[in-house]
């Protein structure tokens, strides 16, 4: 069957403040689907997000932390949050300063749970 | 790196600090040798060249083909290392770019940053040259002289 990124990325993109999210194989570092607002270079931010992503996956394995659940990196003009999910997958959120981190968080880690049960 | 032409030079070297590919072929599309990087043989950078350039040729006429107006990329994904061979339309004619890149990045990455150096090199590249029309049938000839400048052999 086929997994639902769309409905998962449309609940995100609801939390105020958020400016769009991609399903990425990290591997690849190429976005599968994506809801962004106008202006958000969604392959960019598949790339980036990828790659950031694995090494930190890597790296906090290799210093016994466990594999990473949920990585996020603030900006001054935004925030980016991503988390892995079905072995190379993980959902990038791009979203503004402003935005609330805990509701971001929340919705994130639901929408990968959605897709990995 | 090897550059024929000096300013090609910061932003390839940026290019490949960023993208962490291992090899970098710069080429015009009949053959002229623009810049590399990581090959240490010029018969090595021949044959990616001639190989490059009828790849490129050979998806354009399929693109013909298929009615479409042409591949811009083509991506060859390997088990160790991977491919990515991409066209600069330039006022200067087409470029060619051959990438060889292995599991340390990611052909996400690696597009990424080929992009920025494209835009790089049209927003550098000066907008005249001295040199005369270069044709299919001069390909041989022109890498060759490319060759012996970059290998000085």
């Amino acid at each position: 069957m086929k997994p639902n990124f769309e409905g998962a990325l449309e609940q995100l993109t609801r939390v105020r403040g958020v400016r769009g999210a991609v399903v990425v194989d990290a591997q690849d570092g190429i976005a599968l689907a994506g809801a962004l607002r106008d202006g958000e270079d969604g392959d960019a931010l598949a790339a980036l997000a990828g790659a950031v992503m694995m090494r930190l996956v890597r790296g906090s394995d290799a210093a016994g932390l466990g594999p990473a659940r949920l990585v996020y990196l603030r900006g001054d003009d935004g925030l980016l949050c991503a988390a892995p999910f079905g072995g190379t997958l993980l959902i990038a959120v791009l979203a503004d300063r402003s935005a609330n981190l805990g509701l971001v968080r929340l919705a994130l880690l639901d929408a990968v749970g959605g897709l990995a049960a | 790196m090897r550059t024929i032409e000096p300013w090609v030079t910061e932003p390839l070297e940026r290019f490949l600090q960023e993208s962490q590919a291992r090899l970098v072929l710069l080429t015009t599309s009949s053959g002229q040798v623009v810049a590399q990087h990581g090959f240490s043989r010029s018969l090595d950078v021949m044959a990616a060249s001639s190989l490059g350039a009828g790849i490129m040729a050979s998806t354009g006429a399929i693109a013909d083909l298929m009615g479409s107006s042409g591949f811009g990329t083509i991506v060859h994904e390997g088990t160790r290392q991977s491919l990515i061979l991409a066209a600069i339309d330039t006022p200067r004619g087409r470029w060619l770019g051959l990438v060889v890149f292995g599991r340390e990045t990611t052909v996400g990455l690696v597009q990424l940053f080929w992009n920025v150096l494209a835009r790089e090199l049209l927003a550098r590249m000066p907008a005249t040259v001295n040199a005369p029309p270069k044709r299919a049938e001069t390909f041989e000839r022109d890498l060759d002289a490319s060759l012996r400048s970059l290998f000085g052999r």
